[in-house]
């Protein structure tokens, strides 16, 4: 169960949150360029690391607005929310267990 | 290894049962192997199995990181179907279910599979066209499914709530009447002493930790328990196939979540098939000991963790009690968590990468019991000769390049 902290609403409950996967993919700025394969991996490939993920979340039930969150997919500890558009935290352990 | 029967039942009686020998042997690693297989659940177990059986191919070692059959294959809810939409999916799990349908005499092992018979059910105009539309492609496909009326399913299932009053009454439904379950232990332990047998070596507690490759060739494996030399691996790892692709220096279109389950307190016989809901997010079905197993969606966050959040199991329960008012006094006894691997289409992965020798199946989310079998079968094929066999061809990772998704879920989002 996962308490999260929505940067107007405060600490929430998971149940009101909508999470919206891996953040910090961004749109091909030239889609037509790409090749097939570069096209699938923005599409469709994705990090999953075992480890720090950097995901979007939503308060759908609440304020209704974005923001960044850092979680463990060990633990599930949140260590980090910021805001949308937002550079992604330098941060060594990326990934690692 | 002595085959199991009557007769060694008797002999074992005089005895009292207590010198059956071990089941498979427990060797070291040896230095190199004609095939490594990565992952010791079913789908790994079942590939080296019959990379022995049907290719002659026997140097082959399993590498597990914890214990046999302790990942999904043995935190599953054990529904076996092969009631899928598209021809090729079709293809894929009627084949399996066929191999299930002989793998308990093949394997000399009783896998309990029980073909009880799988209902779906439709709460929704849009529930039952869509129902409709399944049941015609199935049965296009040669695959046994019929269209059943609420009376008809009250009939099937006595206990089940099918007043028009409830917020999503039950106005329809499905059947395969070969669908059912099976013991996912049996399944594990059947064919790791099948390949055992044939000479397989089953390694526990062995963790893969890095893919040696040269020129774009597979070479060995790194592990805890030392380098081992091949030059091919099958990765069968279902929720770490993320992280076994980024050793070898590539990306999958893959998300790893927790998928839960519970079981109540055993009861006595109340419910023979099984019933599943996708729209109210439930399925039951009651165990051989009299507990009422019970599942739903994944979590929506990625996870390692082996366990989910509350809130999926709240509405779970909401969902059964409302099917089923004669539920609602029960108590849930255990609830636990495993992590599969989620690919965009609800389809799996099986075949070859882009590293030569190296093959892969994974993607299976949560679906991938009942294809233990078949599974094992097609991706043996794929390492033996080098290329896919017709029924695991539409499932290449190169999909995700062509485009030509092999959309499922409408058969494999809380169906599992
Ligand atoms: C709660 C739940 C309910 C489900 N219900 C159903 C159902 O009703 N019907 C159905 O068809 N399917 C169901 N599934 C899905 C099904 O369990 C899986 O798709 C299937 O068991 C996958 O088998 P597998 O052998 O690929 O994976 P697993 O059994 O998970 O085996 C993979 C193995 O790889 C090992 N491994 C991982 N990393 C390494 C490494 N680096 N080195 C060595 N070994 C490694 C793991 O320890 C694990 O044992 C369910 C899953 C869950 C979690
Ligand atoms: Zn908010």
């Amino acid at each position: 169960m996962l308490l999260i902290e929505c940067p107007w609403c405060g600490p929430r409950d998971e149940a009101e949150f909508a999470c919206g996967g891996e953040a910090h993919i961004a749109r091909p700025a030239e889609p037509a360029a790409l090749s097939d394969a570069e096209w699938a991996d923005y599409l469709f490939m994705r990090k999953n690391p075992k480890g720090l993920h950097r995901e979007r979340w939503c308060h759908t039930l609440g304020c209704r607005r974005w923001f960044n969150v850092e979680r463990s997919t060990i633990t599930h500890e949140i260590t980090r929310i910021y805001a949308m558009g937002e550079a992604a935290p330098a941060n060594e352990n990326e990934g690692e267990a | 290894m002595s085959r199991y029967s009557i007769f060694s039942l008797i002999r074992h009686a005089r005895t009292g049962h207590r010198d059956w020998p071990r089941a498979w042997r427990s060797p070291e690693p040896k230095p190199a192997y004609d095939v490594v297989i990565v992952g010791g659940g079913g789908h790994g177990l079942a590939t080296a199995y019959y990379l022995a059986k049907e290719h002659g191919i026997a140097n082959v070692a399993v590498l597990e990181k914890g214990w046999l059959g302790g990942g999904n294959t043995g935190r599953n809810t054990t529904v076996i179907r092969s009631n899928y939409l598209w021809d090729s999916s079709a293809a894929l799990y009627e084949k399996s279910l066929q191999l299930f349908e002989g793998l308990s005499q093949e394997l000399n092992f009783n896998v309990m599979l029980s073909q009880r018979g799988l209902v779906g059910l439709a709460h929704t105009q849009h529930d039952l066209r869509e129902i409709a539309r399944r049941v015609n492609a199935i049965r296009l496909n040669g695959i046994d499914s019929e269209l059943l009326t609420p009376a008809q399913i009250k009939e099937l299932v006595p206990i089940i709530n099918i007043s028009p009053t409830v917020r999503y009454p039950v106005i329809g439904g499905s059947i395969q009447r070969r669908g059912g379950v099976a013991r996912h232990d049996a399944v594990a332990w059947g064919l790791a002493r099948g390949a055992d047998m044939r000479g397989v070596d089953i390694i526990e507690n062995c963790a893969v930790t890095g893919i040696r490759r040269e020129g774009g060739r597979v070479t060995g494996l790194e592990t805890t328990r030392g380098a081992i030399a091949t030059g091919k691996v099958g990765i069968a790892v279902a929720g770490h196939s993320s992280v076994l692709a980024a050793m070898a220096g590539f990306r999958l279109p893959i998300e790893s979540h927790p998928l839960q389950a519970l079981v109540s307190e055993p009861i006595k016989p109340i419910i023979d098939t099984v019933v599943m809901s996708g729209t109210v997010h439930v399925y039951v079905s009651q165990s051989d000991r009299g507990e009422l197993v019970m599942g739903a969606g994944i979590d929506v966050f990625n996870s390692y963790a082996q366990r989910g959040s509350l809130p999926v199991i709240e509405s779970m329960l909401a969902a059964a009690v409302e099917l089923f008012p004669i539920f609602s006094r029960l108590k849930m006894m255990r609830k636990w968590g495993g992590i599969v691997d989620v690919c965009p289409d609800a389809s799996p992965i099986i075949g070859l990468t882009p590293v030569d020798g190296l093959y892969l199946n994974c993607g299976w989310g949560t679906g991938g019991f009942k294809s233990t079998p078949g599974s094992g079968w097609v991706f043996a094929h794929t390492i033996a000769t080098g290329a896919p066999h017709p029924l695991n061809a539409a499932f290449s990772l190169e999909r995700f390049h062509s485009g030509a998704l092999i959309d499922e879920h409408g058969a494999a989002a809380v169906a599992h």
